[in-house]
């Protein structure tokens, strides 16, 4: 069995709103100093539930990371491999810059299709910084695959996966046949943290890089695929909340006067 | 009927065959749109025996309605639906289509979106005509950034965000066209299969619903933390909800996550007690008239967000809290 998780680095989500600025003009988010690049949080639970469908199958099973982004980026395909999946696939090109979730999906199967057949591809969700969630399910269109969304298990047997989907009030669990396109939910849980020997080993573990033209792509219809939308602003949006800090000295007394001006408020 | 205009809601219902409170509100929002660009307001919907819906869509603002009849497209499995509500937008030519921003709306709008080959923004918080433009406000970077897109091909998919939008008040009087459609789609098409389906029945008041939330964050300390915010939120006739980490670490049931990968609620009243406010639960919450925060760190993010606040240890403050409010509503 073959799994290609496909992953994406981002700006550290996990930075506070006051070290995050947006460049109005170039409509960029723009991070303080040293502030990290992380792997998508989704995304490290995606090759976290690769790793458990491998774990839990007797046969030979392959797991790909991949990634399109600069060459730093690959630091996310040496988390992914180092939480022991066995090769990475960098997609770095001056054109993959400011692609479109379309575009990306493009370029990511195009390089799916260079692999050897996947018969389960991954992805978060959704990536951390943009927060769409629209790339996994763009893979399963473009490679007319069946998708599961929301994934918070994964297994397979029989050449087909049953995935259990989170829903808004409960979860059903769904089957569909090998090859399928799976979204991974945070409900899936931690992911594995990476041991020394795994880490060391990880940076001997072979990682391919395709550029545009070796993954036979029409320069300009990848450009032109992104085309269609438009960044029309970019902003921080201004909180004018002033919070009022009750303290009464013990509970009851701040309770009571906290309660009072619930009250007067019509908040209860 | 025009190329390219109006707006076209996929509806949503409820088991009682009552639109959803989004659907009522996309319905607004298509109105609105949809007297500034010109063309009708449409809505179409996928189920079977479906008839007592069209009135109450007519009443919330639709002037068409396209009813999707078949046995297999209930529950909701992309395969299902996609190819017949791609032929109802090819038909009707809408510029927008608005989607719920909901398990169902986010499997579907993306797949939608690439079927038709044009553009989807996933998680619309305000969509508005400017020229001949048409502006897509969403969240981005975990609710701490907004962006605002439009698109040059058509139509626009969109998913739309609940408690964002206003309902119409329903017109009684208002009426429209009906188109029933039998779903062409046979069981040999859709590849996927659903084996088993649990959905938690919440005891008491629907999140969504409720005027007062109760929500409890990593800073409880355990799941004995939501004990005491029961008793808050039975006082106040509130419902249960919690952060990301609560549910993650496992002291309260999934259903209760509140944010960006949650729930979005918009309650009169929102108390977060050991919530630190990170911008993806807030995503959530932003739109509740009031947010009270009581959290042991004076330094949390949280208090940037609230209205009012209390810093301090949540155990003696909030059934302190449960008291004194019980003593002014009785």
């Amino acid at each position: 069995m073959h799994i290609i998780v496909c992953i994406k680095q981002i700006l550290n989500p996990d930075i506070a709103t006051t070290n995050l600025r947006v460049d109005e003009k170039a409509k960029r988010v723009v991070p303080l100093p040293g502030i990290s690049h992380v792997i998508s949080p989704f995304d490290a639970q995606a090759v976290e539930a690769a790793m458990r469908i491998k774990d839990a199958r007797i046969d030979d099973t392959k797991v790909t990371v991949m990634t399109m982004g600069l060459q730093s980026a690959r630091a996310v395909l040496k988390v992914g491999l180092a939480m022991g999946a066995d090769e990475g696939v960098l997609l770095a090109d001056a054109d993959f810059e400011d692609t479109d979730s379309k575009a990306t999906a493009q370029i990511l199967v195009a390089a799916i299709r260079k692999l050897e057949d996947a018969d389960i591809i991954l992805t978060g969700r959704q990536a951390a910084d943009g927060d769409v969630g629209v790339v996994g399910l763009g893979i399963a269109e473009l490679l007319c695959r069946p998708a599961i969304t929301f994934a918070k298990a994964i297994s397979s047997t029989n050449g087909m996966v049953q995935v259990v989907r989170v829903l808004e009030n409960g979860f059903e669990t769904i089957e569909a046949p090998l090859p399928v396109v799976v979204t991974v939910a945070h409900e899936i849980g931690k992911p594995r943290f990476s041991t020394l020997r795994e880490t060391m080993r990880a940076a001997k573990k072979p990682v391919q890089t395709w550029t545009s033209s070796e993954l036979r792509l029409n320069p300009q219809e990848v450009s032109s695929a992104g085309a269609h939308r438009r960044l029309e602003r970019l902003y921080i949006p201004v909180k004018m909340t002033k919070c009022e800090v009750f303290d009464g000295g013990t509970p009851e007394n701040t309770a009571a006067k906290l309660a009072q001006r619930l009250k007067e408020v019509g908040a209860i | 009927m025009t190329k390219d205009s109006g707006v076209m809601v996929v509806a949503g219902w409820e088991d009682d065959f009552s639109l959803t409170g989004l659907t009522t509100e996309m319905l607004g929002l298509a109105r609105r749109l949809s007297d500034e660009l010109g063309g009708p307001v449409s809505a179409v919907t996928f189920g079977k025996n479906l008839q007592s819906l069209s009135q109450p869509l007519y009443w919330q603002g639709a002037d068409e309605v396209i009813l999707v009849e078949g046995c297999n497209l209930e529950p909701y499995q992309a395969d299902a639906w996609l190819p017949d509500l791609v032929k109802v937008i090819q038909d009707y030519t809408p510029k927008v289509v608005l989607i719920e921003h909901t398990v169902i709306g986010m499997d579907l709008a993306p797949r939608l979106a690439f079927r038709l080959d044009t553009s989807v923004a996933m998680g619309c918080e305000r969509v508005a005509v400017k020229g001949e433009k048409i502006l897509f406000t969403r969240a981005c970077y975990g609710g701490k950034v907004l962006e605002e897109i439009s698109f040059a091909n058509n139509p626009s998919v969109a998913t739309v965000k609940a408690k964002t939008q206003t309902s119409l008040m329903p017109d009684y009087c208002r009426t429209g066209n009906l188109m029933v459609v039998s779903s062409s789609v046979t069981d040999a098409q859709i590849r996927t299969r659903i084996l088993d389906r649990n959905r938690v029945v919440s005891e008491g008041i629907r999140i969504e619903h409720a005027k007062v939330v109760v929500a409890g964050g990593g800073g409880l300390g355990g799941s004995e933390g939501f004990e005491i915010l029961t008793e808050l939120a039975s006082v106040l006739g509130a419902a249960l909800g919690a952060s990301r980490v609560a549910c993650d670490l496992g002291w309260c049931p999934p259903h209760y996550q509140i944010g960006l990968s949650g729930k979005t609620v918009a309650p009169n009243l929102y108390i977060a007690i050991g919530i630190s406010g990170a911008g993806q639960h807030m995503a959530g919450c932003t739109n509740a008239k009031f947010i009270v925060a009581i959290n042991s760190d004076a330094d949390s993010p949280i208090f940037h967000c609230s209205d009012f606040g209390v810093v301090g240890d949540y155990e003696q403050l909030v059934p302190a809290l449960a008291k004194e409010i019980q003593k002014l509503i009785t």
